[in-house]
């Protein structure tokens, strides 16, 4: 590779990166580089879909290799970026990369997408045989054969991830197990109503949720799980799967010195502090693209794709900020929860429907101004207020 | 493999050798097929896969389920009596040749 674009990572939003360059008329090359071994995949349903057994490899990827060929990007696997330069004489971005396989790369445009990793749970026993996280392939694959023979299943953190992974293995017949933390589920996405829902619709189906539950030592024997040790409590367990957020890799921007606040700080524009060099997806951290305030994470397959797009627009020079509604969606068991706005800051919320019928949604709004959605299977009311935020709408007075 | 015709705007058709077993928007969308988005991957959230089936494969594809019936009236621009989300459509042996019209916009 001799000049040309630079895609650091090969998740969803380095994939979009470079569709959408060339769909806005890039026609230099294209490199695009992803640590997996893989071609690229959606990650969205390693945590349901494919967990459940429903959705095979096959399935999961995101374009043909006849589509790279075709817009000539090409895709480098199994291989990651170790060090990146930028030229303080050449034009801004440009630079050189050097991978862990000894490649050496130039560049004249970079897009670092390089994403999170799961944060690892500093404990004793966290590295026993049949602990998991769930971020990559790799880690489903692993969890859906551990699945196939465990009976009891612990899963330490009540987010999404680990909701999910609960339904599925529940879903199994596994007697299950949610050990969180806080006093209560999801608690940094949704009202106290939803994360309440979800507490009683998984026990409902059996799943036994422990809140306010502190993890001592994850134990076993003979270098297995055999379980999981709370202050107050043993709980047995042949598999545990551990879901306690993510990590945003943002060592490749520090050697660069780009600004980073828990995450790779951009602009609308999808830009760094290094205003030449662009980034997107789980890495970054963002204004909010409704208001332009603030500096938030928007951990989503949406945010990916759409931050992408910005970011590609910026680096073909036709830049545009990013103002796309955020939206979210979680399946577990029957329900599908779907999420639209940025709830932070709300002050009101409103219910509409019945929690106890499993089909309803809560509104979020900030001085009278409407926010968000939480719609469980209530797609109306969620296409309903996805709809109003996309329309620019007058601040209340 | 059961071929997949999709149908632009302007009348251009562009032919897939589809997968049994994947949805018609995953087929456009991994092979690069302009006017169908999939932005949501599959998942009945976006309604920006939306497709108008051709009549002769109407009885063969089926009505759309609840839940797509829902985003089809609220989120798409002309819903027309052949308007289906591709995503929610599967290939089969029994489609092959099947026809979608791509509509003038996604939401």
């Amino acid at each position: 590779m001799n000049g040309g674009a630079l895609i650091v990572g090969a998740g969803q939003a380095g994939i979009q990166v470079a569709a959408s360059m060339r769909d806005y008329g890039y026609d230099g090359p294209i490199t695009l580089v992803g640590a997996e071994a893989q071609p690229p995949y959606q990650r969205p349903p390693l945590s349901k879909e494919f967990l459940a057994g429903t959705a095979d490899l096959a399935s999961l990827h995101l374009r043909t290799p006849g589509f790279y060929a075709e817009r000539g990007i090409d895709v480098v696997t199994a291989d990651r970026i170790v060090r990146l330069q930028l030229s303080p004489a050449g034009p801004p971005g440009a630079g050189t990369a050097l991978t862990e396989r000894g490649r050496r790369l130039v560049f004249d445009r970079l897009a670092l997408t390089v994403g999170a990793r799961p944060r690892r749970l500093p404990l004793p026993g966290a590295d026993l045989d049949g602990v998991c996280y769930l971020r990559v392939l790799d880690d489903a694959t692993r969890l859906r054969a551990h699945l196939a023979r465990a009976r009891d299943v612990v899963v330490i953190g009540g987010g999404f991830i680990g909701l999910e992974a609960a339904a599925v293995a529940r879903s199994h017949g596994r007697n299950v197990t949610v050990v969180e933390a806080g006093e209560r589920l999801i608690s940094r996405s949704v009202a106290p109503v939803i994360s309440e829902f979800y507490r009683q619709a998984h026990a409902r189906r059996g799943v036994d949720i422990r809140l306010g539950a502190t993890v001592a030592a994850i134990v076993g024997e003979q270098g297995r799980v055999t379980g999981v040790r709370l202050t107050d409590a043993l709980l047995p367990a042949d598999l545990v799967v551990v879901g306690v957020g993510v990590v945003p890799r943002t060592e490749l921007a520090e050697q660069l010195g780009l600004e980073c606040d828990g995450g790779i700080v951009v602009d609308e524009f999808a830009r760094t502090s290094e205003p030449a060099v662009v980034a997107a997806g789980d890495c970054t951290v963002l204004p909010n693209p409704l208001t332009g305030q603030g500096r938030l994470r928007l951990e989503s397959m949406p945010n990916a794709v759409g931050q992408a797009r910005v970011a590609a627009a910026t680096l073909v020079g036709k830049p545009r900020p990013y103002t796309d509604v955020p939206w979210f969606w979680s399946d577990q068991y029957d329900l599908k929860l779907q999420i639209a706005g940025v709830t932070d800051g709300y002050d009101q919320i409103v219910v509409r429907g019945d929690p106890g019928t499993e089909k309803f949604a809560v509104r979020y709004y900030r001085q009278g101004r409407l926010l968000a959605v939480n719609a469980v299977n209530s797609a109306p009311d969620y296409l309903a207020v996805r709809k109003t935020l996309a329309s620019p709408v007058p601040a209340a007075g | 493999m059961p071929k997949v015709i999709f149908v632009a705007l302007g009348g251009a058709r562009r032919t897939i050798d589809a997968a049994v077993g994947d949805s018609v928007m995953a087929t456009a969308v991994r092979n690069g097929v302009p006017g169908i988005v999939g932005e949501c991957g599959g998942n009945l959230s976006c309604a920006t896969c939306h497709v108008y089936v051709h009549e002769d494969f109407l009885p063969l594809v089926g009505s759309p389920a609840d839940l797509e019936d829902d985003m089809l009236d609220l989120a798409v621009s002309d819903r027309r009596p052949t308007s289906r989300l591709a995503c929610q459509i599967t290939v089969t042996e029994a489609l092959e040749g099947l026809t979608v019209e791509c509509p003038e916009a996604q939401p």
